[in-house]
């Protein structure tokens, strides 16, 4: 039992519940996605790094369950939003800039 | 100890239920599978804070598996979001 894993733990949770609650709160899918990978990326890491200091004979395999989230979650995400993006769902009404208008009427095109 | 424990377990299981009503509420697919995600990385965490809990090993090997199959489910949704299987 180690007080730093425990301080690093309680940061993860809080960073998952902030994520999940922007996932709630934000009014459109790509403010949804960027809440929901990067609140939570963050706060899956710290939350398995926090454990694996708690528990320290399991340090190595946390490690490799945090380094695969942290490469597979982005991947996962960028897909989804890729793939909303792709099939025309809208933005919300108080956008500036929209770069990939182009991007849309080249797949309608094609 | 167990009040921290404690503490830990009920802002996880809230976000979990907060994502959950955007699920149930997400006006497009899109909203649904951005939930997906999300509660799937947060329950990924949860079994690694089980198996602390419960002074289990086999909770590593669960969440390591339910990680990867998370992952290539998703990889599939968006494929079949963006252009059908």
């Amino acid at each position: 039992m180690n007080l730093w894993g425990a301080i690093i733990t309680g940061i993860g949770t809080l960073f998952l519940f902030l994520g999940n609650l922007g996932v709630l709160r934000l009014p459109d899918v790509y403010n949804r996605v960027q809440a929901g990978t990067k609140c939570t990326t963050l706060g899956a890491f710290l939350t398995i790094i926090g454990v694996g200091i708690m528990q320290p004979a399991w340090f190595w395999k946390t490690l490799v369950i945090a380094l695969f989230i942290l490469v597979t979650n982005p991947i996962s995400s960028h897909a989804i939003a890729r793939a909303s993006r792709k099939i025309g769902v809208s933005l919300c009404d108080r956008t500036v800039v929209d770069k990939t208008k182009e991007f849309v009427e080249y797949k309608e095109e094609a | 100890m167990s009040v921290m424990i404690i503490v830990f377990l009920a802002l996880i299981g809230t976000g979990i239920f907060l994502c959950f009503l955007r699920m149930l509420i997400g006006p497009t697919a899109s909203d649904r599978a951005v939930a997906i995600d999300t509660i799937t990385t947060t329950v990924v965490a949860l079994l690694v804070l089980f198996g602390f809990i419960f002074e289990r090993y086999v909770y590593l090997d669960v969440s390591l598996v339910y990680a990867v199959l998370s992952f290539v489910g998703l990889v599939a949704l968006a494929r079949f979001l963006e252009r059908g299987i």
